[in-house]
């Protein structure tokens, strides 16, 4: 192609619309990422779009200056399938908050995975209902009290990183709003993949949930809790790399590196096409408690949507020519009169 | 061939034939009203068809539930309906005679497959002794044919197996009946030949029926004449036979050219709309994309974000569907981007009655959206006329930035007429330019892109799609500043968006009604949609009986059209017949005042000429 994109500045993706999230929101810092991110990516800004729900999380769009639809609650993947169908020549990011995306729009989301239709899906899951002042989302632990839940949420949540792999994602990841660094990292991951990619973002609401994620992300806490995914490597975690994962009995399980050797951790390959590993990989932490892996579930590569179906047209263009209007009228036989 | 000599019988003509197909779903009646349609067609006669589907794909052979039936009338003069009453039944099992005896006319004519009425098939069908011996074909016309068996004798010299010979029956009614009716053998043939290309043995088989069906009724001396109806005069030039929802896909496509855009469709399965989705998925070579999405809020919501990116997009779906997708259109006024929302109307409410006509969404087509959400409505008046209409709701769509919403029905959608092909190159240009650059300026006087800017002739917004540099924007559902789009919660900016949405759909363009029939008349009929035919059937029929009566008949319902109000209160009295309980008919009351009178039929089944002439004579003598 001719035309590079103009280099750009962080500042040159920002909107003169006031961002509205509450002081200390974590959507503050996943915004700053993609702002710095986004010169990196060499993109033009009128080929970029961001399409969102409804949320706190979906008020994203009005903040970056590229094209852009804040939608209906739940149907951005939905609203960006068509999109992406009609103008594959886009790049198309998906923004939704953990109601949005698992609650009212969790259908949408796992056809559009399933499809591998070519959107970077970023879902901000504060495990909470942000915009409407604090109720429990189905990512919200049992027992949650909340106004709708005053005596304990019954709700068993939903793990979005198992979710999206159950719905065969392609791409799928997980990073959190305290490092800057690992989500550029890992929005960066999205964007190079092409199908459908998801990242899940932990995402501190400190108005309704403050402190949701602190088990893991808060500094002191990292080492210990943080497994983080590296290609090819054995999946090792602690100050000094003393834990480590393991299979076991058909799932994965976190040990002491002394007690099994090195040579028994599971060595991390984000490109298996089975997906069963990353699964277990999902399932090794109950919540943001306990050792919780970020990274690269899984990026395998699988034909996407929109070129397949842009393949179809050329090849009916191909076996009937191009649609000539005069001969459909008269395609189911005519006479004369 | 027979060596039998043929006899020779009086040759009646007829200006008119209604023969209704009738058997058990699998036994082939649609195919068959088809070959039989399509061999009338090619005569010069006019015609119009309306097929009856059971709702359940194979329900129990035999039974009730499982008739399938179609209905054809052809006829040597101008029709705009299939008819009110079959004259002629054709009835493939005791199911099918007892399910359809009721429609036929007194002294109508009834051929049946004696060898399907054994103890088995009378016991499902529910009748306690044999109909064909216990006097209830009195007073008909009967006449009683051993298809299966002759069916199996004519095929079995091919090596087919009995079993499968019994499929081709429903070859031998048509051949029987392309005799009755003196209808060529050859297109009949041919068909046969390309219909199953490839499967040497049923074309061998399915030729050998439809020949036996013709030599039985030349040889048998069951009948006392066969019949002739001439061509009728209609206007010259090429014809095809299309149903409704057909029309509608290629008038769909037709759009697509006429605005020189793709085409996008975000559908859900559902019947009768299902065909549309069907037809515009083969049309991939126009350049069409089709999307059977996951449900139909995915099927709105993907067609708006296509729309967003510059396609001429569709959903399609029928009464369920539309209540799901009542937030998405909302969304889409709000945005103000084109959409057509096609709604195949059916009974209702909830699953109601999935395979029968009613105009019972015109309400949700006016309000179903929260708050104040208007939406331009066309709908089609015969199956034809959907072409037309589909290509109005895009003009609309594209000229004003806005959903439309199309309302044709059940009826429409299956039933088919002859339609006079148009010139291809007098269809109307309805394209639109996408906005490509700044129309207006910040106070450093630079140029900067304001998505809400209205063109002061339309109150379109305009159209700029992503990919055109500069003019990147945001565009949502909460509530924006007149002009530059940004959200604002001004209660001012509200007041004033509700009044430009309100005031962009009533000014759109529609063309004036025309009075139709009796324009002097006191009496007149409103209609809307597909009770076209029957109303100007009932014209026809009240004029030939002396009385004056005139015709409305809307296509355009919101906004309506500017000289309606005065139109109808020349009038002494009106009334409206409608496939609802009232429904235009509180519109225009509500509208203009005006005290016109329902006329309503929720039964699943198109108005009659017949009910329509009674309701309007009953109204003539009350005024
Ligand atoms: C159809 C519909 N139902 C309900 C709502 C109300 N609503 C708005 S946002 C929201 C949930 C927000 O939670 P989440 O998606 O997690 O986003 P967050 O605010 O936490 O970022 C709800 C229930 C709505 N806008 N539309
Ligand atoms: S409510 Fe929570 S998620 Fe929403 S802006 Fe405030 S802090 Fe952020
Ligand atoms: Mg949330």
């Amino acid at each position: 192609m001719t035309d590079t994109p103009t280099r750009t500045e962080p500042a040159d993706w920002a909107t003169d619309q006031e961002v509205r999230w509450c002081p200390g929101c974590g959507d503050y810092s996943i915004l700053t990422a993609m702002r710095m991110l986004m010169p990196e990516l060499e993109v033009d800004r009128e080929k970029t779009v961001f399409i969102s729900g409804i949320g706190c999380a979906a008020r994203f769009p009005y903040y970056m200056n590229t094209y852009g639809m804040h939608g209906i609650h739940g149907r951005a993947p939905a609203i960006a399938t068509g999109l992406a169908m009609a103008r594959p020549d886009l790049d198309i990011w998906v923004i939704g908050g953990d109601g949005d995306m698992m609650s009212i729009g969790g259908n949408h989301l796992i056809h559009a995975l399933r499809r591998n239709v070519n959107l970077k899906i970023l879902l901000f899951n504060n495990m909470i209902y942000g915009l409407t002042k604090g109720q429990f989302s189905p990512t919200s632990e049992v027992g949650k009290v909340t106004k709708s839940s005053p005596m304990g949420s019954l709700d068993a949540p939903f793990n979005p990183v198992s979710v999206a792999l159950g719905a065969e994602a392609s791409f799928v990841a997980r990073t959190h709003d305290m490092d800057r660094q690992h989500m550029m990292e890992m929005f960066r991951r999205a964007h190079e993949h092409k199908g459908a990619s998801i990242v899940e973002v932990f995402q501190n609401c400190n108005v309704f949930n403050d402190g949701a994620f602190e088990g893991i992300t808060k500094k002191q806490n990292r080492d210990g809790n943080l497994i983080s995914l590296e290609q090819g490597k054995p999946i090792k975690f602690g100050a000094d790399g003393e834990f480590g994962v393991v299979v076991e009995n058909g799932g994965a399980k976190v040990v002491s590196v002394a007690d099994v050797g090195e040579d028994a951790l599971l060595v991390h390959d984000e490109t298996k096409p089975d997906p069963s590993t990353a699964f277990m990989l999902s399932r090794l932490s109950r919540g943001p408690f306990e050792p919780t892996p970020i990274g690269v579930f899984r990026a395998i590569e699988r034909i996407e949507y929109a070129t397949s179906s842009t393949a179809q047209l050329a090849m009916a263009q191909n076996d009937k020519g191009s649609g000539d209007l005069s001969s459909l009228l008269r395609s189911r036989g005519t006479w004369q009169v | 061939m027979t060596d039998t000599a043929p006899r020779e019988l009086p040759l009646q003509e007829l200006d008119e034939v209604i023969i209704r197909f009738a058997g058990d779903s699998g036994d082939g009646m649609q195919l068959t009203g088809d070959q039989f349609t399509s061999i009338s067609a090619a005569l010069g006669n006019d015609l119009a068809t309306l097929p009856e589907f059971p709702a359940e794909i194979r329900a129990p052979q035999g039974t009730l539930a499982g008739v399938s039936a179609f209905q054809v009338r052809i006829s040597d003069f101008a029709i705009t309906t299939p008819g009110d009453a079959p004259t002629v039944l054709v009835a493939m099992n005791p199911a099918a005679l007892k399910a359809q005896l009721k429609n036929l006319v007194q002294g109508g004519a009834i051929i049946v497959n004696t060898d399907a009425f054994n103890e088995r098939n009378l016991e499902k069908a529910g009748y306690e002794s044999d109909p064909l011996e216990d006097g209830t074909l009195d007073g008909y016309r009967s006449y009683p044919v051993p298809m299966s068996q002759i069916t199996r004798d004519a095929v079995a010299v091919h090596g087919v197996k009995p079993r499968d010979a019994e499929r081709s029956k429903n070859f031998f009614a048509l051949g029987l009946i392309s005799w009755m009716y003196t209808r060529p053998v050859d297109p009949t043939i041919e068909f046969i030949n390309t219909k199953f290309r490839g499967k040497e043995l049923v074309i061998k088989a399915n030729e050998a029926a439809f020949h036996a069906g013709y030599n039985f009724g030349e040889t048998a001396e069951l009948f006392e004449s066969h019949y002739e109806i001439k061509p009728a005069e209609l206007p010259s030039g090429e014809y095809t036979n299309v149903n409704g929802n057909t029309a509608l896909a290629w008038g769909c496509a037709a759009a697509g050219q006429l605005a020189r855009l793709p085409i996008f469709l975000g559908s859900y399965p559902i019947t009768p709309a299902s065909d549309i989705l069907h037809d515009l998925s083969e049309l991939k070579h126009f350049g069409i994309r089709t999307f059977q999405a996951e449900d139909e809020i995915a099927a709105v919501a993907s067609a708006v974000g296509a729309a967003f990116g510059g396609a001429l997009a569709f959903t399609t779906t029928s009464g369920p569907g539309v209540a799901l997708k009542g937030e998405g259109m909302g969304l889409a006024v709000s945005l103000e981007l084109p959409l057509i929302v096609i709604d195949i109307q059916r009974g209702g409410p909830s699953t109601g009655l999935p395979t029968k006509p009613e105009q019972a969404d015109l309400m949700m087509a006016m309000y179903g959206r929260h708050s104040e959400s208007p939406m331009p409505i066309i709908a089609p008046r015969s199956p034809a006329d959907c072409f037309n209409a589909a290509i109005e709701a895009c003009r609309i769509a594209l000229r004003y930035r806005t959903p439309v919403m199309l309302l044709s029905d059940g009826y429409l959608a299956t039933s088919s007429e002859p339609w006079l092909l148009p010139d291809v190159d007098s269809l109307p240009d309805i394209g639109v330019d996408f906005h490509t650059g700044f129309n207006g300026t910040n106070e450093d006087g630079e140029g900067i892109f304001l998505p809400y800017l209205r063109d002061p002739e339309t109150l379109a917004r305009p159209w700029a799609i992503p990919g055109t540099p500069d003019l990147m924007h945001r565009i949502g559902g909460i509530e924006k500043e007149d002009g530059t789009g940004n959200i604002s919660y001004d209660p001012e900016n509200h007041q004033k968006m509700v009044d430009l949405r309100a005031a962009k759909i009533e000014a759109v363009d529609v063309p004036d009604v025309e009075v139709a029939g009796d324009t002097d008349a006191d009496f007149c009929m409103l209609g809307w949609g597909s009770t076209w035919g029957a109303i100007d059937a009932a014209v026809d029929r009240l004029q030939q009986a002396g009385k004056k009566a005139a015709h409305v008949h809307l296509t355009h319902l919101n906004p309506l059209p500017k000289n309606l109000e005065e139109v109808l209160s020349k009038f002494e009295t009106v009334i409206c017949p409608e496939m609802n309980d009232g429904q235009l008919v509180n519109l225009i009351r509500a509208k203009y005042l005006l005290d016109i009178k329902p006329v309503n039929k929720m039964n699943g089944v198109p108005f009659t000429t017949a009910e329509i002439e009674s309701a309007a004579l009953q109204a003539m003598e009350a005024s």
